[in-house]
């Protein structure tokens, strides 16, 4: 399994802001923590293969999946990683088992891939919609889906980007958990973009703090985010 | 009554449908990405045909697929027969009214999918191809099938151009459309009739057809 560390310098100009970021990614949870229209999606995008930056380097490791120097731009499919979306972007014309067996590499055995998708459902806690389309999904299993579907691939770095933003308090915190439970038992780098900070505090090892495009501050997840105040009351 | 016309029009329908099915589907993806430059230009060259007078597009043709031409000699040369005023210039001539319906309906729909479901094909492993293969044409799948559809009734019907490139051959290039015209002038009209009647019963019940398809939610 590896334990490497994800190293992420990139810009990127968009219409209303320049993204100029760099930071690493150790093994464990690191939050990317700011207001919305930070470019926090834009630099997990472009993590992810889906947006090409201006310039940069992205590495796993020694493994280079972008650098604009040197001309190398592994396609997305290849950089065997797991982005979940904001909107989740479960496919709606397959079953959560499909779904989930969709990321799931095409060289292991259909049936294996079949069992192992089953496997992840359950410790997801959603098994019992396996057989199903995400149209009748509640929030939460639609959430708990989109996770199983991340994890079951056997990703390097695993990236979340508001993933549980809609979701009330109590399940927010309930998912939180389950991912860290997942990252600690897989040492694998995960990003995971979020501007509440109770859940940046209860799930993060770390933190980066981005503000129009540029990182104000990196550190312990406690040193960076501020304890909510608010929040707790809500 | 001889109904061999009617069973050319339905032949020479399905062989236009099928190539204006691969072809448009092939365009309408490349135009819905992208990735034809002039794309607009490009999209109304082949929406023209659909106001373009037959005379047109069958001058067109014969400039471009007769046997002068450089497309027509090779043709005649490989198949030992040329494409005009044969039934490979009627299929042409179908082809050329059924494609622009099937290019716009498909773009419409290849469009209508939600691209972040496309990007986490891809962050999911899925080549372009395969995410193409695997999300956007099983999503589309309505909206292009009531392009084919509508594509289909389109060529089942064609008249000007099949007249200009095919000719009026009976039992060769004489298709529905073009022996009921024949039938009218020479004033044989009970001829007629029973083509006119499967013409309009097929073109109504599959745009009827066409319409409900185009209804359905993306996911059955």
């Amino acid at each position: 399994m590896s334990s490497e560390t994800l190293s992420v310098r990139l810009r990127k100009s968009l219409p209303a802001l320049t993204v100029e970021v760099t930071f690493e990614v150790p093994p464990g949870v690191t939050i990317l923590f700011g207001p919305s229209g930070a470019g926090k999606s834009t630099t997990l995008s472009a993590i992810a293969g889906i947006v090409r930056p201006d310039a940069g380097r992205v590495a796993l490791g020694d493994v280079t999946l972008y650098d604009s120097e040197r001309a190398i731009d592994v396609p997305a499919e290849s950089r065997r990683l797991s982005l979940v979306f904001q909107s989740l972007a479960l496919f709606p014309h397959l079953t959560a088992r499909q779904n989930v067996e969709y990321g799931i590499d095409r060289k292991v055995a259909a049936s294996e891939r079949t069992e192992r998708a089953s496997r992840m459902l359950e410790r997801m806690k959603v098994a019992h919609v396996a057989d199903r389309r995400p149209s009748t999904f509640s929030g939460g299993e639609a959430q708990r889906v989109a996770l199983a579907r991340a994890f079951a691939r056997e990703p390097r770095v695993v990236l979340l980007d508001e993933a549980f933003s809609a979701m009330d308090r109590e399940l927010r915190y309930e998912l939180g958990r389950e991912v860290r439970a997942m990252v600690d038992e897989l040492r694998i780098p995960t990003l995971l973009v979020t501007h509440h900070r109770m859940e940046a505090r209860l799930v993060g090892d770390r933190a980066v703090l981005i503000r129009d495009g540029r990182i104000e501050a990196e550190g312990p997840v406690r040193d960076v985010v501020p304890a909510p105040e608010r929040e707790q009351q809500r | 009554m001889d109904l061999s016309p009617l069973v050319l029009s339905f032949e020479v329908a399905f062989a236009a449908t099928l190539v204006a099915t691969v072809l448009g589907l092939g365009i309408a993806a490349a135009l819905a990405k992208g990735r034809v430059p002039g794309g607009d230009l490009f999209d109304g060259v082949i929406t023209a045909p659909m106001v373009l007078p037959p005379t047109v597009l069958g001058y067109y043709v014969l400039v471009g697929f007769g046997r002068r031409s450089a497309i027509g000699r090779l043709f005649e040369a490989v198949t030992g027969t040329s494409i005009v005023f044969t039934l490979t210039g009627a299929i042409l001539a179908a082809t050329i009214g059924a494609l622009p319906l099937v290019v716009m309906a498909s773009r419409a729909a290849l469009e209508g999918v939600d691209p972040t479901l496309v990007r986490a094909a891809r962050t999911l492993g899925a080549s372009p191809l395969r995410a193409f293969l695997t999300v956007e044409l099983p999503l589309s799948l309505p909206g292009i099938s009531a392009g084919v559809l509508l594509g289909f009734a389109r060529s089942l019907g064609d008249f000007g151009v099949t007249l200009m490139v095919a000719g009026d051959i009976p039992g060769k290039t004489q298709t529905a459309s073009l022996a009921i015209y024949d039938a009218i002038q020479a004033n044989r009209e009970e001829d007629a009739l029973l083509m006119i009647l499967v013409l309009t019963v097929v073109a109504v019940a599959v745009l009827y057809v066409a319409r409900k398809l185009s209804r359905l939610p993306r996911v059955l």
